[in-house]
């Protein structure tokens, strides 16, 4: 008969194993101290920012972000005032996100509701392929194809439309510059590479309202849209606004594709249709020719200030996304 | 059974209004197929382009050859090709580990304070642009170190890849039968032996699609690398090789000369070129789009083909 080995009691892998309950010890902590890098990481991205832009902080305080009627970025005399690139980002991201509404949500109405099933498959992959383009690609065809085919056409549009309409007018001070590089550009690149976002959380939102809905509105004898008009959409608003805010979230970090069509000029007007910077974009332009200390810190700060703002949005996108989860429990259809 | 006027404009009227819910129900339902169709034009569009202008600049030198000065006609990618390789081989060794342990705490314990935080997190992180994760690690690695490198690179796309990982993985472990769990526990293994050869094993498919979606997303991300990596048009591993084994380096030696020193990657280097004004620097940056392009596309359709068919499997 075979005899069993028994580890002494005094063994010294015996002693390990015990005093770790058979390396259960070590995993715990292993495990722990991953989680707890991830979450270093998060805290670090802000510390690092908020330190090392500490003498950009000090010097210009809250002006540097602030609205200004003539925001100036010299790095050559020292004066950096980042307005010109805040109002980029917003400006951009939310015409972005204005258009990107009623197409991701008209998407997600088709794809949810009334799809055949035979093409909702395809269909939901194609609008997810648009997410996994590189922005890169999405900024090589702006430059050659999008540009000159789309948006000077739509530009001019906008500009005889609306260019003499009183308040409106200096959003869309023409003429468009030829190559079509401008904000407005930004804009609608922007608004296809936000679409799958949006559109995706928006359909989950949908699907996760319960058929009950669905039948008592129809039962009440109301047609398809207003059931999807009058019930569904007001049911799953607060899912959909997170939806819109993690899409805005997206388009306000977006760099590659938005550096490559929004021309990149430093000047401060208010145009649509004229070239400009986001924050984004500036920090790829000139981060790495900074000519000084102050310049590269003035950057950092521009980093922190998209930093912080995506955490804002986030926040409450999150919170309005759990929300509905919350809400709809089991219940839901698949 | 008469009628009085009265009767007859109301019926009419409701026949009027009837009329115009049905009306208005077509037309917005056409206009939501409609905005489907308007969203799939650029797809097709980017693509189909992509796929005319690259196609005719790719042959066999573009794969081949580093890349020659302007005004000599040839030359390739080589250097991008390979440092977009190094690049994920490096992102991936620094975020898979924590990535997949953090996975397994937050899988195991959803709802401690830990688990709470760390879900939090990696959604915070999901949503940090990229070229801030440039400029973290730009003042946390390339400052002190005082050089451009490969690593810092891939520590840069790394911390992209992180809230993938983890978040792919958590839910793939929570899939995992609780019957499984149990029964490696009753027969009395430890937890951490549970986890690594039941619970990874028994989840590793959908990890490992989780794994390629995060690369192939990696792959195509520009921004933070700008200020990580920088970019280096002479970088080309097999003379790093052939020149560390002539001087009799060791294996770490030339691994460290690999990875210490700037690199450029496919999406660096077409963004540089896109801005060239010469045209032949524009036709390789279509080139370049094309090669990207069909990478990333390719993984993301394989891995969802994937998970489609193992869907089914488990369904019956």
């Amino acid at each position: 008969m075979k005899k069993i080995s028994v580890p002494q009691r005094n063994h010294w892998l015996a002693r390990f194993q015990q005093s770790t309950h058979h390396g259960d010890a070590l995993w715990s902590v292993l495990i722990i101290f991953a989680s707890l890098i991830l979450l270093a990481l998060v805290i670090g991205i802000g510390w690092m920012l908020w330190q090392q832009s500490a003498e950009a902080r000090i010097k210009f305080g809250w002006s540097f972000v602030l609205p200004t009627s003539n925001s100036t970025w010299d790095p050559d005399s020292g004066v950096f005032q980042a307005w010109a690139f805040v109002y980029g980002t917003l400006i951009t991201s939310l015409l972005a996100i204005l258009l990107a509404i009623p197409i991701s949500v008209g998407i997600a109405i088709f794809l949810a509701e009334l799809c055949p099933e035979a093409i909702r498959l395809p269909l939901n992959w194609m609008i997810e392929l648009l997410a996994a383009i590189p922005s890169v690609v999405y900024g090589l065809w702006g430059i050659f194809i999008f540009l000159p085919k789309v948006v000077v056409p739509v530009g001019e549009g906008l500009a005889t439309v609306f260019g003499q309409v009183p308040l409106l007018n200096s959003f869309f001070t023409g003429p468009i510059p030829l190559s079509g590089s401008s904000r407005l550009a930004a804009s609608m690149i922007l608004t296809i590479m936000i679409i799958p976002t949006v559109t995706a959380i928006t359909r989950d939102v949908l699907l996760a309202i319960p058929n009950t809905q669905r039948e008592a509105a129809m039962g009440m004898g109301s047609t398809r849209w207003e059931m999807i008009w009058q019930v569904l959409l007001p049911y799953g608003l607060s899912g959909i606004l997170g939806a819109v805010i993690l899409g805005l979230g997206r388009a306000l970090g977006e760099t590659m594709a938005v550096t490559m069509v929004i021309g990149n000029s430093l000047e401060a007007t208010n145009s649509l249709l004229k070239p400009g910077s986001t924050m984004a974009s500036l920090l790829a332009n000139q981060f790495k020719e900074a000519v000084s200390q102050l310049h590269t810190d003035a950057m950092l700060e521009i980093g922190l200030t998209l930093f912080v703002i995506t955490l804002i949005l986030n926040l409450i996108a999150r919170f309005l996304v759990w929300q509905v989860a919350r809400r709809t429990p089991q219940e839901a259809r698949a | 059974m008469t009628t009085t006027r009265f009767q007859e404009l109301i019926a009419k009227n409701e026949a009027a209004h009837a009329r115009g819910r049905r009306i208005t129900n077509i037309v917005m339902l056409t206009i939501t197929g409609f905005l489907t169709l308007l969203a799939i034009i650029p797809l097709f569009w980017i693509i189909g382009y992509v796929i005319y202008r690259g196609g005719s600049t790719i042959n066999l030198d573009f794969f081949t050859q580093l890349s020659r000065p302007l005004g000599m006609t040839g030359g390739g990618v080589l250097f991008s090709i390979e440092g977009t390789i190094v690049l994920a081989i490096l992102s991936c060794i620094f975020a898979i580990p924590p990535g997949v342990l953090a996975a397994f705490y937050v899988a195991r314990n959803p709802n401690t304070p830990l688990g709470t935080a760390l879900r939090f997190g990696t959604d915070v992180l999901a949503g940090v642009p990229s070229i801030v994760m440039g400029l973290f690690i730009y003042t946390l690695i390339v400052v002190p170190e005082k050089h451009y490198s490969a690593w810092a690179g891939g520590l840069a796309l790394a911390i992209l890849m992180l809230p993938t990982i983890v978040r792919t993985t958590e839910e793939m472990l929570k899939l995992v039968p609780h019957t499984l769990r149990e029964a490696s526990l009753g027969l009395g293994a430890p937890e951490w032996k549970t986890s690594l050869s039941v619970m990874f094993p028994a989840a590793l498919n959908g990890i490992i699609t989780g794994f390629l979606l995060a690369i192939s997303r990696s792959i195509g991300e520009t921004a933070p690398l700008l200020f990580t990596a920088l970019g280096n048009e002479q970088y080309d591993i097999g003379t790093i090789i052939r020149g560390g084994i002539q001087s009799h380096q060791s294996l770490s030696a030339i691994i460290g000369r690999i990875i210490n020193q700037p690199v450029d990657s496919l999406p660096l280097t077409l963004w540089k070129y896109a801005q060239q004004p010469y045209p032949e620097r524009i036709d390789q940056s279509w080139g370049v789009a094309l090669v990207l392009m069909s990478f990333v596309l390719s993984v993301e359709i394989i891995a969802r083909l994937w998970v489609e068919s193992r869907k089914r499997a488990l369904q019956g």
